[in-house]
């Protein structure tokens, strides 16, 4: 159970954050760190891109060897922890938040990480993280925590209009299970079998949540290029699933769930001739326009799937 | 409840006498219908040994088959036949023959850890499907799946440079998986993401390509990464029994 005092105490901790943006967002995802940014600043929360960051490894690398994956999360750590001086993370892309996760969990509880990790630590000449150091947060728990639920509901003007979303977390923000121990511990945590603080922030911003049942569902990520009739398929579910409980509009927190969902719209459109209407867009482009930000001040038309006219049409812009 | 798993019976396994009576009674057709008794004698014993020599299949000896894994995952959903309770049974098993059927489906796992998430047993499967499809790879069984290939690809760029660029690793996995980069789809997506895009940004994704972005100080850290994975390789060669050749 949170207490009062840990609410304070992390609306402190909360307020200013090592930022690792991650690959994706700083490629083929800049609607989505445009919004992140706009949206902290906005809300005066502050955020301190770690110098020379690196790849987390994504999920690829783990494949070719486990232990370099951590050791590459592990060193993101370290370079919060030493050179940014912050002792908590916020990474909006849910392969990073989760590989950072995973990291903390396999140098707790795997000698064989440990010991990689100090080793090539050692010879790239850095201090060896040591798990428990830093604490990861997504840019959910960022906005939910650092600025505040009560308080948010006053810094919305416009919003969203009854807008019917869709939340979509897809797999890695609550699986597996056993890497995010602060989850399904009751009162305000998180629940892996059906997150929600995605919901709760759209509701804040005056949308109305739709009831989901993919909420988790994978989109076939992993494969996207190397097996794309699967994706589209899984995609092809996740979006006639919105569209059945009546969203019209699928909001995501992560670069790869969202540019699988746009991609495989259109491949499912040319491949399969099965149209989808649903628009897919980042919370935190939902959230920066219900507060009043302009829809290139969110990078809403950087977007690959176009909801620039719809918004218009709705009155959110 | 429905038989999840059926599908495991194959046909050729199944007699049914389309004209048969037996004291007197028609038992043709469906009611005679039985499953052909096998005996099965090439076991590989040190099977269930040199997938748990892959990283990921190291906690494969924990599963007391409950079937969780398959009854929650995504790619069992769209295809019954791939069915990781059921791999896991055979390798543990030593049946290599049985397993090696479905050489061609088990790299299609898609890590949602939908299994690692429900198993009991900490089996951590999805690893288990990984170790696997590099297992059938290296034994020779299956060329390198698109899924190696694309990790691969990916992998390479994190080393060398520290991160990667995601319009350059699309550009190489279609080259290096044989598809043509100009598909109905890809340049559909690519026109509707160019359209709303203004002309600085279109020149910040042109140049990414060009001058791949970098992390700084990372020598030291790509030497020591490519030193390590060149001696697990090594090590999980000899666990198969190859010859390393590198
Ligand atoms: S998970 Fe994706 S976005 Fe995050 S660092 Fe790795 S490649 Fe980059
Ligand atoms: S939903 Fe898709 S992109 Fe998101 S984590 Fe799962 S596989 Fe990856
Ligand atoms: S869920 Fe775990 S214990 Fe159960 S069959 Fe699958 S791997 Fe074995
Ligand atoms: S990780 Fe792979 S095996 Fe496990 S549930 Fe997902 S697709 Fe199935």
């Amino acid at each position: 159970m949170t207490t009062l005092i840990d609410k304070i105490d992390r609306k402190k901790k909360y307020k200013k954050v090592a930022y690792y943006p991650g690959c994706a967002l700083e490629g083929s995802a800049q609607p989505y760190d445009k919004s992140t940014r706009a949206v902290g600043k906005e809300l005066g929360l502050e955020l301190v891109e770690i110098k020379d960051w690196n790849c987390c490894g994504a999920m690829e690398v783990k494949n070719i060897d486990p232990e370099i994956q951590t050791y590459l999360s592990s060193r993101v750590l370290s370079d919060a922890q030493h050179k940014s001086k912050q002792d908590v993370v916020m990474a909006p892309c849910n392969g990073c938040y989760h590989n950072l996760k995973k990291a903390e969990y396999d140098l707790e509880n795997k000698d064989k990480s440990r010991a990689v990790t100090e080793k090539i630590s050692k010879k790239a000449g850095h201090e060896t993280y040591k798990s428990g150091d830093v604490e990861t947060i997504h840019a959910l728990d960022w906005i939910k925590f650092g600025y505040g639920e009560e308080e948010l509901k006053a810094k919305i003007k416009g919003g969203l209009k009854g807008l019917k979303v869709a939340s979509y977390y897809g797999c890695m923000y609550t699986r597996p299970r056993h890497i995010f121990p602060e989850k399904d511990q009751g009162g305000d945590s998180e629940s892996t079998s059906k997150p929600h603080y995605m919901d709760d922030l759209l509701a804040i911003a005056g949308a109305e949540n739709v009831e989901f049942p993919l909420k988790t569902a994978c989109c076939g990520g992993a494969h996207t290029l190397s097996d794309s009739d699967m994706s589209t398929k899984l995609v092809l579910n996740i979006l006639e699933a919105a569209e059945a409980a009546g969203a019209e509009v699928i909001a995501t927190e992560c670069p790869t769930c969202h540019s699988g969902l746009e991609m495989h719209q259109i491949r499912a459109l040319k491949r399969l001739s099965k149209n989808t209407n649903v628009k897919v867009v980042y919370f935190t482009q939902l959230l920066g326009m219900a507060m009043g930000l302009s829809p290139r001040k969110v990078g809403l038309h950087a977007n690959i799937s176009d909801s620039v006219g719809f918004m218009k049409q709705k009155g959110i812009t | 409840m429905a038989i999840h798993e059926k599908s495991l019976i194959r046909p050729e396994n199944i007699t049914t006498h389309d004209n048969l009576i037996i004291d007197g009674i028609d038992v043709s057709g469906d009611w005679s219908t039985f499953i052909r008794t096998r005996v099965v004698s090439d076991y590989n014993e040190d099977l269930e040994e040199e997938i748990a020599a892959m990283p990921g299949g190291e906690y494969i000896h924990r599963c007391w088959q409950c079937g969780s894994c398959t009854n929650s995952c995504t790619v069992n959903a769209e295809n019954p036949d791939f069915n990781p309770r059921y791999w896991i049974y055979l390798i543990r098993m030593g049946m290599e023959d049985e397993l090696l059927r479905d050489k061609d489906i088990i790299w299609q796992c898609v890590s949602c850890n939908k299994c690692t998430s429900a198993c009991p047993r900490d089996v951590e499967p999805e690893g288990v499907m990984k170790a696997t499809a590099h297992w059938m790879e290296l034994k020779g069984h299956t060329p390198p799946s698109n899924s190696t290939i694309f990790d691969d690809i990916f992998t390479e760029q994190v080393i060398k440079y520290g991160r990667i660029e995601d319009g350059e690793v699309l550009k190489d996995f279609m080259k290096k998986s044989g598809q043509p980069l100009m598909q109905d789809w890809i340049v559909q997506m690519v026109k509707q993401m160019i359209k709303g895009l203004p002309v600085m940004s279109l020149m910040k994704m042109g140049w990414a390509t060009i001058f791949h972005p970098k992390t700084k100080n990372w020598a030291k850290a790509r030497d020591a990464i490519n030193e390590h994975i060149a001696e697990e390789h090594a090590a999980q060669k000899k666990a198969l029994g190859l010859e390393s050749v590198e």
